[in-house]
């Protein structure tokens, strides 16, 4: 019992002084280094001032003083509990791409399995849709442009001679990118809900590309349909799979009960790969959009389509490359 | 399984110290957000008007830049601000509310990505449905972005400095030389007590004369019965006098001033 409170703050008080202006030096630079000397020090005098809590914890009055107790103890807790390794706290941009991006796809293929699974039945479904009952394109294009007849379509984009989208380039590679992250970032969140809404979304986004290509394939249009799609579709489609692939991941936290771990230990653990993934999906939409919008709505006679499906196929490669290849050496290193 | 509701979260640190973090209630959240909400607007209409003076040079980019704009500003401003000023926005600030890790520690960066884009879920179907039924519903009120990043958002008002001295704390106090007495009862008295009899003390005046000295001579008898007291301690005051004498040791500061919530 402190039988003299005015004596004990005043015998406190330089020691809290310290531990205050020692976490405000780490709050100013976290990355510093911290000497043996300093973090022997924090530890003393977050102890000391943990004991000075239980102290007076028990109090009615000095509400203020508790709660100031009560506020150093816990950030003091923060600062020593929360150290973590450098590179998790400082981003570091080009080892967040040559590293870390790739590395949690990686580890999460399995999940990217599933998402490009669903979305390849979902493809079937709409394709066979399509193929049995022409009709169907009606219910399963969602835009007013792919559910008319496609050599007509082609005919007249071939006939253009004018840029229709002369002045307008930018604004829709941005509307292209937004929408298109909106829809990933989305289908990410859904995963929250066991992964249910995630599922559907690919699944639905399957059936479109499903039904367009073979819509494009029975009107005999395969070649303006890969010159169309290609140059954009080889990365919008893969990052959205992405941005499924961080749903998954949440969907398999949220119903993993039998890792023994409990459900928050279990969000926590995969807060990062969610994070990294979300990140590397908005990144490759934005390349997508402008892509789509400065080369994919362009067709024959203005870029051959040839060069178009060829440029396609060098996207696919370089992005097969480095979700496969790039970031092997560092794993090594670190392992 | 314990589904409780919490108004404290409190942590016990593996060297045996606890401290607590009161949880913010869904309205105080709602409160922070609409001021965020309307920052982000007055923000943005600022931005927006310098971007649009590129449409000199070229509509068509400015056009473009604003489409992305909004879509960066809208969810950067969450995440940079959070990540910048430890699990505080401007309104979260204004309202003294934090976003924390649940078990006490600081925020990660992913924790703070992930709880941002977590709204797109949050605000279904309208006006942030989901996640203000997930917040009333949910033992430590998260929303699912809070419950998916394993943070919680805590409220941490500032105290209310009170000035003893509207209670016409009387000049000589029986008990305030007895340093053993009004340490006994600075330790034995519960702190809803304490607030109670500063409460009675307040609001005196309002009470029925009958009424005021029954509650009194209540509170006087339980501080009594808290322990005993040498006879010059209780002699020939009143027990309104008394419980006076009372709070003013247990919320007498060591220090000047006084603190507490009114």
């Amino acid at each position: 019992m402190i039988v003299d409170l005015a004596r004990f703050v005043a015998a406190e008080e330089p020691y809290w002084r310290k531990l205050e202006a020692l976490l405000a030096r780490r709050q100013r630079d976290p990355w510093a280094p911290t000497t043996l000397e300093e973090a022997r020090e924090l530890d003393y005098l977050y102890r000391r001032a943990g004991a000075d809590l239980a102290r007076v914890a028990s109090f009615s009055g000095e509400p203020e003083m508790r709660r100031r107790l009560e506020q150093l103890v816990a950030r003091a807790y923060a600062e020593i509990h929360g150290a973590r390794r450098g590179d998790a706290v400082r981003l570091r941009v080009w080892y967040w791409l040559s590293a870390t991006l790739p590395q949690t796809l990686r580890r999460r293929a399995g999940a990217l399995v599933l998402a490009t699974v669903v979305t390849l039945v979902g493809a079937v479904f709409g394709g066979v849709a399509v193929a049995v009952d022409p009709a169907a394109k009606e219910a399963v294009m969602p835009f007013s442009h792919l559910r008319g007849d496609p050599a007509e379509r082609v005919a007249e984009e071939e006939r253009a001679m004018t840029d229709r989208l002369a002045g307008h380039k930018a604004g829709f590679a941005g509307q292209l990118m937004t929408h298109n992250t909106k829809v990933s970032l989305f289908a990410l969140a859904l995963g929250m809900a066991w992964g249910v809404g995630t599922i559907i979304l690919l699944f639905y986004n399957g059936v479109i590309l499903g039904a367009v290509i073979v819509d494009y394939l029975q009107a005999g249009q395969g070649e303006f349909l890969a010159g169309w799609l290609l140059p954009h579709g080889v990365v919008e489609i893969p990052a959205i799979l992405v941005g499924a692939t961080a749903g998954l991941v949440l969907a398999q936290a949220v119903l993993g009960r039998d890792d023994g771990r409990p459900l928050a230990a279990r969000l926590r653990a995969v807060a990062d790969d969610v994070a990294t993934l979300a990140a590397g999906t908005a990144l490759m939409l934005v390349w997508a959009g402008v892509v789509e919008s400065y080369l994919s709505q362009y067709h024959e006679p203005a870029i051959p389509y040839a060069m178009k499906i060829a440029f396609g196929l060098v996207e696919a490669a370089l992005l097969a490359a480095y979700f496969g290849w790039v970031g092997r050496r560092a794993t090594k290193e670190a392992l | 399984m314990n589904r409780e509701r919490l108004d404290e979260l409190r942590v016990r640190t593996p060297e045996g110290v606890s401290f607590g973090f009161r949880l913010a209630s869904p309205v105080l959240r709602l409160a922070a957000w609409a001021v965020d909400k309307l920052t982000v607007l007055a923000a943005w209409t600022v931005v927006a008007a310098l971007i649009r003076l590129i449409g000199i040079l070229s509509v068509d980019l400015a056009t473009g830049i604003i489409q992305v704009g909004y879509f960066v500003v809208a969810l950067g401003y969450g995440i940079a601000c959070e990540w910048r000023w430890e699990g505080q926005t401007l309104g979260k600030r204004l309202l003294h509310l934090r976003v924390m890790d649940e078990r006490g520690l600081p925020l990660k960066f992913s924790q703070v990505v992930v709880r941002n884009l977590l709204r797109a879920v949050d605000t279904l179907p309208v006006a942030y449905l989901v996640g203000g039924l997930a917040t009333l519903v949910g033992k430590k009120a998260q929303r699912l972005g809070d419950f998916a990043a394993a943070t919680v958002v805590v409220h941490e008002p500032p105290l209310a400095r009170v000035d003893l001295a509207g209670l016409e704390l009387a000049k000589y106090n029986s008990l305030r030389g007895q340093r053993h007495l009004a340490a006994r009862l600075r330790a034995n008295v519960s702190p809803a007590l304490a607030y109670a009899a500063l409460q009675a003390l307040w609001r005196r005046e309002e009470f029925d004369e009958t009424a005021r000295v029954a509650l009194f001579g209540e509170l006087a008898r339980h501080f009594r019965s808290l322990t005993p007291l040498p006879a010059e301690a209780d002699e020939g005051i009143s027990d309104e006098q008394f419980v006076r004498n009372v709070v003013e040791v247990v919320f007498g500061s060591p220090g000047a001033g006084v603190a507490a919530g009114r």
